[in-house]
């Protein structure tokens, strides 16, 4: 009852925040931390749910920010039906990749979904269509509207919008861990032979975790490009990209439902103002300090901020 | 090891900044600078097995991957930090020019480097193979409690183990950076190439790589010369995947 009330404050606090905040900079922030917690949220259902460490999730960000953007600007459709192409694409996608990958195992896995990142950034590198290595602008449509999917007077709407994806992921989570897909998952993720042998059709749950997770994670692509208006190969399908989604979820806590979230609202800030202050001395020392945090945090506690705030409750009760 | 160093690329940059500032600094060759970076990059596995990794290997497979790349990323951006983004090149080395074999010529310094990585390859195989460190060191990778339970140190093996592809590494960045442009971000493609020779000849199995290692050479200088050089890496790429399609414990390995 009173997480419930604890939530449902939050919830509040979060959607009259734009009604508050009126700059630009702490609503970029706090679109930021949507974004990046829909998108670990996504990746968890993979990784820490069915156990499947993947190091390629740009790979279906990128097909999601690259289908809408160029719907958009060679077809001239609107970004929301190029959203749900992409969307469509990136699960097709996955299901394509499933075949070679899901025969690996652990550390090996994790090696193949790297590769099958640098194979997709270097032909879209190669592509001149696509806009090369140069990259794509999303053509600017004046003025706002919701069908352009563009607005240039305020953050407000992208606020919400992107409040929505990350809405949508928790979702989508939450029904997880209840169904019976959630226990198969979880089954495969600690003991693949053991789940097979009680009947748990292991390739099949592992291709619809896939699915699941690559879908969301190519909304949140769409979402990127008409907020930025720009997309290239390494803005979107970059190594880096698919390891900033894995540590939002690794800090936080993964294979819980709220780990992402709790990641992305203390990676964020910590990153967006970390490059405020550091960030313009062209010297990295904001990624220096966030590789020595990655170390900490898997010596120290595998389980991350959930797993610790969890040990300190049980420690106080008991 | 059942680990993978997601750090191997940065080891890699670390040898050719020593070799390039064994250059700048000290006025040494690469070839002279290499015993220095052996040393160096196998003291600085060493020193990754005892405060990193021995700390992670009871713990679940997520805290192993990230603290090897989390490593990567404070290895990489330490780089950046203390020594710039700008390319650096070892003018001149003693090993420049190139020779005719028959038809074929071939750059003295890349000639030299593979000679130097199959010398490494047979050392290695023969010291794995015949030398009773090596075979408990084989035997630590294959069963960890089965080889304690036979006597052998296997936290001594596992940093032996660290030291040892480490100082291999050492090797190839001095090597590499008689005819490579060295700069932070340097190990990035030479790693991820490593992690798929390595598993598609099969894990733990020395033979096996090295005859990856020439099947992906080929795949890359015949993609590069047939298709177009810009995609060679992706065709290397979607050969392992095909490969794993069909055979997931690689070409030789056994599962």
């Amino acid at each position: 009852m009173v997480k419930r009330t604890a939530l449902l404050a939050l919830l509040a606090a979060v959607l009259v925040f734009p009604a508050v905040f009126t700059l630009p900079f702490p609503r970029h922030v706090m679109i930021m931390i949507f974004l990046y917690g829909s998108l670990a949220v996504a990746w968890n259902i993979l990784a820490g749910y069915c156990g499947q460490i993947s190091l390629g999730h740009a790979v279906f960000f990128g097909i999601g920010a690259y289908t809408s953007t160029l719907l958009v600007a060679r077809a001239g459709l609107t970004p929301w039906a190029g959203m749900a192409a992409g969307a469509a694409l990136a699960v097709v996608f996955s299901q394509a990749v499933a075949f070679p990958v899901f025969r690996l195992r652990g550390h090996y896995f994790a090696i193949a979904t790297i590769a099958v990142g640098e194979i997709v950034q270097t032909l879209v590198i190669n592509w001149d269509w696509a806009g090369g290595a140069r990259g794509v602008f999303v053509p600017i449509k004046r003025p706002d509207s919701l069908w352009n999917f563009q607005f240039h007077e305020s953050k407000a709407l992208y606020y919400y919008v992107a409040l929505g994806l990350l809405l949508l992921g928790l979702a989508v989570t939450r029904w997880l861990e209840r169904s019976r897909h959630g226990y198969y998952f979880r089954a495969v993720r600690e003991d693949q032979q053991a789940a097979a042998s009680l009947g748990v059709n292991v390739a099949r749950e592992k291709h619809r975790a896939i699915a699941v997770s690559a879908g969301l994670t190519a909304l949140g692509g769409t979402f990127y490009a008409q907020y930025i208006f720009f997309i290239d190969p390494e803005s979107v399908l970059s190594l880096s990209l698919s390891i900033l989604i894995c540590l939002v979820a690794v800090l936080g806590g993964v294979g819980t439902l709220w780990g992402p979230v709790v990641g992305a609202a203390v990676l964020v800030p910590l990153s967006e103002y970390t490059r405020v202050w550091l960030g313009g001395t062209g010297r990295a020392l904001d990624v220096v300090i966030y590789g020595a945090l990655i170390m900490v945090i898997a010596v120290l506690q595998p389980a991350g901020l959930v797993g610790l705030a969890a040990r300190l409750g049980r420690g106080r009760r008991g | 090891m059942e680990i993978v160093n997601f750090a191997h690329g940065e080891f890699l940059m670390l040898a050719m900044y020593v070799a390039f500032f064994a250059w700048a600094l000290g006025h040494l060759d690469p070839l002279l600078a290499l015993p220095l970076a052996v040393l160096a990059l196998a003291a600085l596995g060493w020193a990754t097995y005892h405060g990193l990794i021995r700390w992670v290997l009871g713990g679940p497979m997520l805290a192993q991957i990230f603290a090897t790349f989390g490593l990567a990323v404070f290895l990489r951006a330490g780089a950046q930090f203390l020594w710039g983004v700008d390319f650096r090149v070892v003018q001149d080395p003693w090993l420049g020019g190139r020779v005719a074999l028959g038809p074929v010529f071939v750059g003295l310094p890349q000639l030299a480097a593979s000679v130097a990585a199959l010398v490494a390859f047979l050392g290695l195989w023969r010291f794995l193979a015949r030398s009773e460190t090596g075979v408990a060191l084989q035997a630590t990778a294959q069963d960890r409690q089965a080889a304690a339970l036979m006597g052998v140190d296997t936290d001594r093996m596992y940093a032996l183990g660290w030291a040892l592809g480490a100082g291999c590494v050492g090797a190839a960045g001095a090597l590499l950076a008689m005819y490579f442009y060295v700069f932070p971000d340097v190990g990035g493609t030479f790693a991820l190439l490593a992690y798929v020779t390595v598993a598609l000849g099969g894990f733990g199995n020395v033979p096996a790589t090295l005859a990856a290692g020439v099947v992906v050479g080929l795949v890359e200088v015949f993609a590069g010369l047939l298709l177009a050089p810009a995609i060679k890496y992706a065709v290397v790429f979607l050969l392992y995947l095909a490969i794993v399609l069909w055979r997931p414990q690689g070409l030789f390995g056994r599962w």
